[in-house]
């Protein structure tokens, strides 16, 4: 069972929601219903489901509805139609005594703002969730010490937010959510309010404590970069829609509409694009029991001065060289397993085209892309890596 | 114009405060006479205890709060007061403020939560306020009299309603201003309703509803020369003497010893505002 599985949900804020909804089902788009109703639609008719332990983000320009649904799925806002179904229980239906209880449990929020109390020092911010649960004191403060230790803070601990920086301030916020172990996290555009750099360092920081820790987070965001890389999935937002739903690479290679095109327009490729989107098959490989003469015949029909050697099995064993090749066939050996040279670097299916650039420029010959299991998955070739820069796809 | 005959609000008003009289009279009394040995003994024990004393604890909170320039003009102007022989007419002024203002958080703080949270009792609520702040003091001066009797109970009463308005207004103004995003910080984490309202809503409204409490203060002490004409002694009642028997000079002390009262009061309060940590 997924973890969140939200169907058919809309938000229409306002004092009578029916009449939007009544037009929304006619197919009116939401300035017209806004016109007629005077009601404005936040939501429109969105489903999807996100499994436990995933990072699904959702993504939108100001004003596209992504605000509105995360708030839908801790019941800030309550849906007008539809449902939101957490672990099963639908919690746009619950009253305000169980709503209470999954918010004090299950799940917690992270802000744009930060949102911390000014009143109140590092350590007692973190508390908050804790003492709002009735914890007693001596266990609370154990807890706290140790998640500011988990974001690196706890020399912190009694100072106020005030004296401290944004990076810092959001570390504080984080703590706190993570604090009373819920399993699902909501992040609204938590790094959109800190410096480039500090956002990048955030990032990374929450990628490899999503490693250890594997809650399940919904992650607000408008910027597409940062889309990429933190989320497993991604929905982009438009007036309210999910107007697609996908994998990274997914929206990138293949936008649903035009508006998404336009909006991936803009997103460096190179942190975003794999190797496994740009590499092209390895058309031509020779196997270590073959002949020199083989080896030669194949390089001179596909006009190439070298070759990738794998196994029966797909491994990937190096690479011979046209001249080693002919060496050996004038010595007339009838095995090339002697030439194979395994210097070659290679590089792994999810290795970002940043990461490939930098090997492609610096290696004379193709570049093997192999999996974990060192099985020969395709060849990059320079032609393949600028092509998927530019935003085209190789089809090989 | 004239067809309409006189809409006698006038007789009204007797009327409905007749009835009350004598519907409720005794009760009023009893109230009245709880309230006054309040006031009494607080009264008598700011007189009991030694001036010096109580000059020290003023100094010490103005220095603590306010600075030491501050704390400097109290002990100054304290002296001064003691030494012009208004020492026991300043603590009688001063028990009276201090019955009213803590009277005025009592009532005016909850008030200002309720129509914080209840657009219907903000409804109610602020046309009453801006009664109570045009009306001038001498229209209610007089009902005060007949509910409560002449003395410190009408007078600390009709103070309360010259002087509630501000810790009203200013504790639901504190609470609107705060942030929304701290709102959904309460509820996000499940957090009841006295615990959005004690945790968050309440501290971070601390420095606006403390400008309100402040506020209330300084109208107290301006309420005191009217309270004087209805029997409440102190300060309030030597300058209404003075100006009755046209001794400018003592007129003149006394009225410097509700402005030195009021300064130290001010600057101690309004610091209470201020520093949020």
């Amino acid at each position: 069972m997924a973890k969140i599985e939200v169907k058919n949900l809309s938000k229409v804020y306002g004092n009578s929601p029916e009449k939007a909804i009544e037009l929304m089902e006619k197919g009116k788009n939401n300035e017209e219903i806004r016109k007629r109703t005077k009601q404005v639609v936040g939501v429109r008719n969105v489903s999807f489901s996100v499994e436990d332990g995933e990072c699904f983000v959702i993504m939108g320009l100001s004003g596209s509805g992504k605000s509105s649904l995360l708030r839908c799925l801790n019941g800030l806002n309550r849906a007008s139609t539809g449902s939101i179904l957490l672990d099963g229980q639908d919690i746009s239906r619950v009253n305000t005594q169980e709503l209470r209880e999954i918010r004090r449990n299950k799940i917690a929020m992270i802000f744009q703002r930060f949102a911390l109390l000014p009143h109140r020092t590092v350590r007692d911010n973190v508390v908050y969730g804790l003492e709002v649960q009735g914890i007693e004191k001596e266990k609370r403060n154990e807890k706290v010490m140790h998640y500011l230790k988990l974001v690196g803070l706890e020399a912190w601990a009694d100072y106020y937010p005030s004296s401290l920086s944004g990076g810092m301030q959001q570390r504080v916020g984080l703590a706190r959510a993570l604090a009373t172990d819920p399993d699902i996290l909501l992040m609204d555009e938590p790094f959109s309010a800190l410096d480039p750099l500090i956002r990048q360092e955030m990032q990374e920081e929450l990628i490899e404590l999503q490693k250890k820790l594997q809650k399940t987070i919904i992650f607000i965001t408008h910027d597409l970069d940062e889309a990429i890389k933190i989320g497993d999935r991604i929905a982009l937002m438009k007036d309210g829609e999910i107007v697609q739903l996908g994998e990274a690479e997914d929206i990138l290679l293949s936008p649903a509409t035009e508006y998404v095109g336009r909006f991936v327009q803009n997103v460096d490729r190179s942190k975003a694009l794999t190797a496994s989107a740009v590499m092209v098959k390895a058309r031509s490989v020779v196997y270590p029991k073959d002949g020199p003469l083989v080896a030669l015949h194949i390089m001179e029909r596909h006009s190439m001065s070298g070759l990738f050697v794998n196994d029966r099995k797909g491994v990937y064993m190096g690479h011979i060289t046209a001249d080693d090749a002919l060496r050996i066939a004038e010595s007339k050996e009838r095995q090339i397993d002697s030439i194979i040279r395994q210097e070659a670097p290679t590089v792994s299916p999810d290795t970002t085209l940043a990461d490939i650039l930098e090997i492609v420029a610096y290696t004379q010959i193709p570049v093997a892309v192999v999996d974990e299991d060192n099985i020969l998955k395709g060849v990059l070739v320079r032609g393949s890596v600028i092509a998927g820069l530019a935003g085209e796809r190789m089809d090989a | 114009m004239d067809q309409i005959p006189r809409i006698p609000i006038n007789k009204w008003t007797d009327t409905g405060i007749d009835y009350l009289q004598a519907k409720w009279g005794s009760s009023f009394e009893i109230f009245s006479e709880h309230m006054e040995e309040l006031i009494l003994s607080l009264q008598d024990l700011l007189i009991a205890l030694p001036p010096g004393l109580i000059i020290i604890i003023f100094a010490l909170l103005a220095w603590r709060f306010a600075g030491k320039k501050v704390a400097m003009f109290a002990i100054i102007g304290f002296y001064l007061i003691y030494n012009v022989n208004l020492w026991e007419y300043t603590m009688l002024t001063l028990a009276m403020v201090i019955s009213a203002v803590v009277l005025c958080i009592i009532i005016g703080v909850p008030l200002g939560i309720l129509a914080a949270k209840r657009i219907g009792a903000h409804r109610i609520i602020w046309p009453i306020l801006d009664f109570m702040q045009t009306l001038p003091a001498f229209v209610y001066l007089l009902p005060a009299v007949t509910f409560f009797g002449l003395g410190v109970v009408p007078a600390v009463i009709a103070t309360l309603i010259f002087a509630m308005p501000p810790v009203i207004r200013l504790t639901t103004l504190g609470l609107k201003q705060v942030p929304e995003e701290l709102i959904e910080l309460g509820h996000s984490f499940g957090s009841t309703f006295s615990q959005m309202l004690f945790k968050i809503e309440l501290p971070l409204a601390r420095p606006t509803i403390m400008a309100g409490i402040n506020q209330c203060i300084m109208l107290s002490l301006s309420m005191v020369v009217i309270a004087a004409m209805i029997g409440a002694k102190g300060l309030g009642g030597e300058v209404w003497r003075a100006i009755q028997r046209m001794e400018i000079g003592n007129g003149f002390e006394a009225g410097l010893a509700i402005v030195v009262l009021a300064i130290v009061l001010d600057r101690i309060t309004q610091s209470f505002g201020k520093s949020n940590n």
